[in-house]
């Protein structure tokens, strides 16, 4: 039997980062799937005959450079960026062109200059950010010299530019996107579209303190240096997950699907390998979990393994998602109403005001779904025809809010939510409703036993400012080592978060490959 | 709003009346209070308890030399049974439960994950799969905590058993004119039952006075009972019932320690640096590094490889007889080196001891040349002195009747 | 035309602790006050023959112990009595009591839940470690990270340092109770609905958020943070209402020798080639002085007080930018007799102590979502209280003075003025929610006053009816408090000085900005104030 130096639990593309990084470093790794095919949440599948959803994620706009340099990840497409247009059901279309609106069309010059003004402040601050993410969270009590040089250069950064900047940073860092939407903004479209992808994965609404950290993390993102930028790589979103896998085959790297894990093994603070859900037991000194820190702790390690303090902590991490995936098949392309032709590659946002979000919001805090939902759209099969049949289309939504823990329960709820969904579309494009197929909503009970993922929740835990940096997940795991030594967190439920960016896997992997002490 | 059913609604509203009597009497209140001469009460984790009942040197005395009735009702008890009761039980706590077998009993304590601790107590083994937690402070939500992962049930019963800790050279004979027959081959930390009315006594032969003793253990309802045929039999052998100040005496003679007198909880303690690992308050000897993990294990064991430990409890024994309670303690007479916790003269012992928190190294690496600073209140005037004192080995008081087996009868 | 040393811009607690602590340390001030009386928002006034109303604040803990001392309060007449407890009433007939012995607080928690009896422990040592690393703060002027100037610098490291002394877990958990919301806080600890809304209220009162907004964890931190006789968490009546308080500041001001002038409006701060040169009062009189100290909150001061050539555009632009936000009303009740609550035993000590019937978050919550909709709550959260039972001096015997503090009340109504009608009928929302817990109530009633922000803004001059004089989120405390660059009490105008509860560390008749402000002037002055002693310690 072969020996490893190294087990990945979860061949979600941060498992194969790590893995990949892992083999590069000279490590011998295997990674454990329990799907039949890798990918985690970018794992595509077909929702209808015939017609194929490529996973979760419909666009990327996070992938850290570096980490696909690094990684070796051959995925084109990065130097199209896509629009991004507003629809608020007038018919009046906003479209956010370049990165992030770099230049918007449907609103007044001094509406656009407002927000060229809010975007440069923003990005600002997220590029301020932006230098913690790609390193462990600074470990309280032992600060590294690379922490103190990240720090440092953020500092500097923010005293480069001013005094006021520097102010400006540390005043607004909490705030909430509402107030900082109104005082740049006036026109509704465009605050409801910040305000949108400040909450869009995260149980706020906009005018929650602390919502302002979901911009700056898109913010944190780009695209071919191209800050707040999103694109599909050629041959669809599909193409992503087979781009990871590859990476991770040429660097040596053993994928093993199909193999549930059914138990890591602990011993008195030490890791010695996992035994898969069959019986099987494969040992490696390293094994690093890709999956929900939940899922790791509370399932896979026993928790006498583990001390009821920590235990309790992995139990409080906030975990319950609140958006529902929509794929619907449809025999023709769908004309919603305003969206220019040349955007409608791009991403397509259904929402009227703020108070549209905030009032959608107000629901979700009680176990309700909105009854007037605001979502996300993309028509994936227009990058690839192959996820239709011929002359049909896909779409795929991000609807929100859809809390996971619907106190009437999801068997009921789920219907009437895709009616109140379907009306929302038909509302934007007239005749969606006749062209649909098939319709599959995923609510993220579905998305939590599609995709194992705890409560439904991509980010792996809510990305809010009490679950992040040195409590990501949470303190005593945070940094990637985790209380049993040899194990270490490498999902998104690490710092720094979801979305396709790489950074937690390849960050863990670099940690471990450091030799830092567990 | 949680569904509750009718029958908790009426429970939770039939307990308002608990405000009319903020100090829950205890099952054997109506003996205390008839014994009570001196009226001397103190709260006990919000039960009434006697300080003292008639006279506090005269009631160690009867620990000491014939039997000492103490009401230990308001003990917390937790009662841990299930499948993993015992693996749980080896998670929370530092000793080895495998290794603790039916019927018998062990002392232990329990750490937070950062090897603090929260507890010392008693853990009786009544069955394989049942156990009882005996402790200072109150422990639910950790322990409920604890059981996440286990097939375990975890509930307090401190109201509903009544306990009595019966101590001294004569216990023996008592319990064996109440006509508890058996209790001689009782070892020490041995358990057996023995039928009470139309049920059962549990009796341990446990103490904190490092005498020969026992603990009994009943429903509430046959706490009375217990009580005066205990008080029959004893009255040829001078049996007393006793209050805190005299055991107080007895268990620092003994070198036990108290939460939150001789150290602070983790979870009670507001300050960082109050905290205490095993090894800082003389418990080293119950952390197993061999047995499975524990809650606390690695935080441990690294404050040991890494020599990090702060603190260490030591035994002092001073000159004078002056009693050197909360007294500072001081390394060439100058250097700062702790804090004197317990302190008495001992009558049995004739020695002028004291139970201290030193600094490490003091204590540790420096052991001589200590000296306590005592400031005792004579008419409204603090008479300072500066005492020598040695580091000695805890017991104080080392007793062959504690052990001996068939217990003395006198 | 006269001339003072120091002119302070209204007369409430701030107000006159900046005066006592400037008069005492040997300049000659006056204090300019709008109303016939003075105290702010901590008043108590007859509003009705034989009741004295406490008729905005109402309960006494956060007001700084060292001031009392500093400025003989207790001489000039103050007297905080510590109050018994509280309950909240349920929906069901029964009521979650407080009560201040620890074993009968546990034992009416474990009537909800032994669980969380327990776990309260945890919790109240976990939010008492955090106020004990807040406390130290509060005596102090935030110090401004991009100053670079020495003594900001020193004043980073002393924080740096008071971090640095706990351990890396504690240091985590500090960053997370300060970013959490009461309720994801409270969901950690316990289980049960009625005990999380008790707890939860403290992280609500007075803010424009509700219970799930993040940082309102650290709201809960700032009614914590009080004492009475270093019981600390502890609260009191002041004895004879809130305006003991400001009526012994005033007594206290007066024998140091200082001017109370009453029914004197400023109207404008005068400021000339960038220094302040006096005020304006609104019958056009001009009072000299080469400082002048606004007690008034920042938008009122800097809005509508200086003419706003004078400022620089920047400054103006976080002013009208700083978050008021009016969140709550008051309704004041003068009773012919003690109310009953039928669910409490006759003589309950939670009547001598703060009442409500807001008995799950999720009430609350929905009381909140209805602020956000620009309406008072329908089934708002009241904290009521009735300070006759322990303080004689309010009302004569038999009689009561209740005071209901009513949350959420916008400063508009739906985006309009509040009318009279508006106003009655967001009491009678208050009074039927009391009626419905004890019969009777309405014809108990000899008078009341109702208090939205409107009336809360136009009588106290609160802008938007604010009680804290700006919102206590992250982008407004320390050195955001209330302008970046300008939390430290200056304003951009030489010899004009903030000392209100906009500032550092914010609402609350607590004192501490006040006393932060003279000391600030005082070592512009360059004079050592003598008169004022040392923080107390925290130990």
């Amino acid at each position: 039997m072969t020996s490893f130096d190294a087990i990945v639990i979860g061949a979600g593309h941060n498992g194969l980062a790590a893995a990949t990084r892992l083999a590069k470093g000279g490590r011998k790794v295997l990674v454990l799937e329990a799907a039949n095919e890798p990918g985690g949440a970018t794992r595509g599948r077909e929702f209808a005959p015939g017609f194929r959803s490529a996973g979760l994620a419909h666009l990327v706009n996070r992938l850290d450079a570096e980490v696909a340099r690094d990684l070796g990840l051959d995925l084109a497409g990065g130097e199209t960026l896509l629009p991004t247009t507003v629809l608020d059901g007038s018919g009046k279309a906003v479209v956010l062109k370049g990165a992030y609106g770099e230049t918007i069309d449907g609103v007044s010059a001094e509406e656009a200059a407002a927000f060229a003004a809010m975007r440069t402040k923003l990005a600002f601050q997220a590029g301020v950010l932006k230098r913690f993410l790609r390193r462990p969270p600074p470990q309280i009590g032992a600060i590294a010299l690379g922490d103190f040089a990240t720090f440092a250069a953020a500092g500097l950064g923010l005293i480069r530019k001013g005094r006021s900047e520097g102010r400006d940073f540390l005043r607004m860092l909490l705030m909430n996107v509402a107030d900082v939407a109104d005082e740049y903004l006036t026109d509704d479209r465009l605050k409801g579209l910040v305000a949108f992808d400040a909450t869009l994965g995260v149980h706020l609404g906009p005018r929650s303190p602390t919502s302002l950290l979901g911009l700056y993390y898109r913010l944190t993102g780009d695209v071919a240096g191209k800050t707040g930028g999103q694109y599909v790589p050629s041959g669809g979103m599909a193409s992503v997950a087979p781009a990871f896998v590859r990476a991770a085959e040429k660097a040596g790297v053993t994928i093993r699907c199909g193999t549930p894990v059914g138990r890591i093994l602990a011993d008195r603070g030490r890791t010695s390998g996992v035994v898969t859900r069959d019986g099987t037991e494969i040992t490696a000194p390293i094994v690093v979990s890709a999956i929900h820190p939940q899922t790791t702790f509370l399932n896979l390690v026993d928790p006498a393994e583990s001390g009821t303090g920590f235990v309790r902590s992995v139990k409080n991490v906030r975990s319950y998602g609140n958006v529902a995936k929509l794929d619907l098949a449809l025999d023709s392309v769908p004309n919603f109403e305003g969206l220019p032709a040349a955007a409608r590659n791009g991403r397509i946002v259904l929402v009227r005001s703020m108070q549209q979000v905030e009032s959608a919001f107000n629901p979700a805090k009680y176990g309700e779904f909105s009854t007037d939902p605001v979502m996300e759209i993309t028509l994936p099969s227009l990058a690839d025809p192959s996820l239709a049949l011929a002359g049909g289309c896909t779409l795929s939504a991000l609807v929100q809010y859809a809390p996971y823990r619907l106190k009437a329960g999801w068997e009921a709820g789920k219907p009437a939510f895709l009616k109140i969904v379907l009306e929302t579309l038909e509302r934007h494009a007239p005749g969606i409703g006749k062209s649909v197929v098939a319709a599959s909503l995923m609510t993220p009970v579905d998305i939590e036993a599609e995709y194992n993922l705890p409560g439904g929740h991509w980010h792996h835990g809510e990305l809010q400012a009490d679950q992040l940096l040195i409590n990501r997940p949470t303190s005593a795991a945070s940094g990637y080592k985790t209380p049993i030594e040899g194990l270490y967190l490498a999902s998104a439920g690490a710092h720094p978060g979801g979305g396709i960016s790489g950074l937690p896997g390849w960050n863990a992997a670099r940690h471990i490959l450091s030799g830092a002490k567990a | 709003m949680n569904a509750m059913t009718k029958s908790a609604a009426e429970l939770r509203r039939a307990a308002r009346d608990h405000i009319r009597l903020p100090r829950l009497e205890t099952p054997f209140h109506d003996r205390l209070m008839a014994l009570s001469e001196v009226n001397d009460w103190y709260n006990w984790a919000g039960y009434k308890a006697p300080h003292s009942l008639f006279d506090g040197e005269l009631e160690y005395f009867a620990i000491r030399s014939t039997a000492a009735l103490f009401d230990i009702s308001p003990m917390v008890k937790y009662r841990i049974t299930g499948a993993d009761a015992e693996r749980y039980l080896n998670r929370l706590t530092l000793r080895d439960v495998r290794k603790l077998g039916v019927n018998r009993v062990h002392y232990t304590a329990w750490c937070d994950d950062h090897g603090h601790v929260l507890d010392d107590g008693t853990l009786f083994r009544l069955g394989e799969q049942e156990f009882r937690l005996c402790c200072q402070e109150r422990h639910l939500p950790w322990l409920l905590d604890s059981a996440f992962g286990f097939s375990v049930d975890i509930r307090e019963e401190t109201e509903e058993i009544a306990g009595l800790a019966l101590q001294g050279p004569t216990s023996h004979a008592v319990l064996r004119d109440a006509g508890f027959v058996g209790t001689e081959k009782l070892k020490p930390f041995d358990i057996a039952t023995f039928p009470h009315e139309d049920g059962t006594v549990t009796i341990s032969r446990t103490g904190f006075t490092g005498d020969l003793g026992y603990e009994l253990f009943v429903p509430r309802a046959k706490a009375l009972s217990l009580w005066d045929r205990l008080w029959n039999a004893g009255q040829e052998h001078a049996i007393r019932a006793i209050g805190f100040g005299a055991l107080d005496q007895a268990r620092i003679e003994t070198g036990f320690i108290v939460a939150n007198a001789d150290f602070v909880t983790a979870e009670g303690a507001l300050r960082a640096d109050r905290v205490r690992m095993p090894d800082e308050i003389g418990l080293e000897w119950l952390v197993d590094p061999d047995k499975p993990n524990f809650n606390g294990r690695r935080a441990i064991l690294d404050a040991r490889r890494n020599q990090t430990l702060k603190h260490i409890l030591v035994g002092l024994e001073i000159e004078g007889n002056i009693p050197a309670e909360h007294a500072l303690v001081y390394h060439r007479q100058k250097h700062e080196a702790g804090l004197v916790t317990a302190a008495i003269w001992s009558p049995t012992a004739k020695r002028n001891i004291a139970i201290a928190s030193l600094e490490r190294p003091y204590g540790s690496k420096f052991t001589d040349d200590l000296w306590v600073e005592i400031y005792a209140m004579r008419e409204l005037k603090y008479q300072k002195m500066m005492k020598r004192a040695k580091i000695v080995p805890r017991p104080f008081v080392k007793l062959a009747r504690r052990t001996a087996t068939p217990p003395g009868l006198k | 035309m006269q001339k003072y040393d120091a002119l302070i811009v209204g007369g409430g607690h701030n107000g006159l602790v900046t005066a006592c602590y400037l008069q005492r340390s040997g300049l000659k001030v006056a204090v300019l006050e709008k109303n016939g009386w003075v105290g702010g928002a901590a008043t108590s006034r007859e509003l009705t023959p034989g009741f004295l109303y406490s008729n905005c604040s109402y309960v006494c803990s956060l007001f700084r112990p060292e001031i009392m001392r500093d400025l003989e309060l207790p001489k000039h007449g103050l007297q905080v009595i510590a109050y018994e407890g509280g309950a909240v009433f349920t929906r069901d007939g029964d009521y979650l009591a407080s009560y201040r012995d620890h074993d009968s607080h546990r034992r009416e928690f474990a009537r909800y839940s032994k669980r969380d009896a327990e776990a309260y422990e945890r919790y109240a040592r976990d939010v008492t470690r955090q106020c004990r690393f807040i406390q130290p703060l509060l005596m102090r002027t935030a110090p401004d990270p991009f100053s670079f100037r020495p003594r900001d610098i020193s004043e980073l490291l002393y924080l740096a340092k008071k971090f640095g002394e706990f351990s890396p877990h504690e240091m985590a958990e500090t960053l997370r109770f300060w970013t959490m919301s009461i309720s994801d806080y409270l969901d950690e600890y316990f289980e049960t609905d009625v005990i999380k809304a008790y707890l939860a209220l403290s992280g609500i009162i007075g803010t424009a958020l509700g219970p799930m907004s993040p940082g309102t964890a650290y709201v809960l931190l700032h009614h914590y943070m009080g004492e009475v006789d270093g019981s600390v968490g502890a609260w009191g009546y002041a004895r004879g209402g809130m305006g003991a308080v400001t009526q012994a500041l005033a007594r206290s001001f007066e024998a140091a020798g200082g001017v109370i002038r009453t029914d004197a409006e400023v109207s404008k701060i005068l400021a000339r080639g960038g220094r302040t040169t006096g005020v304006v009062l609104a019958n056009g009189d001009e009072v000299r002085a080469d400082l002048v100290v606004s007690s008034a909150d920042v938008k009122r001061t800097f809005l509508k007080l200086v003419d706003e050539d004078a400022l620089p555009g920047d400054f103006v632009h976080r002013v009208k930018h700083f978050k008021m936000r009016g969140s709550s009303g008051k309704v004041n009740i003068a009773l012919d007799s003690l109310p009953e609550f039928p669910a409490l035993p006759e003589g309950s000590s939670c009547m001598r102590g703060d009442m409500h019937f807001t008995d799950s978050i999720e009430r609350m919550e929905r009381a909140y979502d209805d602020w956000k909709d620009g309406r008072w709550s329908t089934d708002p959260f009241l904290d009521m209280v009735i300070p006759t039972t322990l303080d004689p001096t309010m009302a004569s015997p038999g009689k009561h003075f209740m005071s209901c503090f009513v949350q959420y009340c916008p400063p508009k109504v739906e985006g309009r003025d509040w009318t009279d009608a508006d106003r009655d009928a967001f009491a009678e929302t208050v009074i039927s929610q009391i009626a419905s817990y004890s019969p009777g109530f309405r014809e108990r009633i000899v008078h009341m006053e109702v208090r939205t922000p409107r009336e809360i803004e136009n009588e106290v001059g609160l802008t938007e009816g604010n009680i804290f004089q700006g919102e206590l989120t992250f982008d407004q405390l320390l050195f955001n408090r209330p302008v970046p660059g300008y939390a430290q009490y200056r304003s951009p105008i030489h010899g004009l000085y903030m000392c209100g509860s906009s500032t550092h560390p914010g609402g609350g008749v607590m004192g501490a900005p006040g006393r932060n402000a003279a000391a600030e002037i005082l070592r512009d002055l360059k004079r050592t104030p003598e008169q004022m002693s040392k923080a107390h310690d925290v130990i």
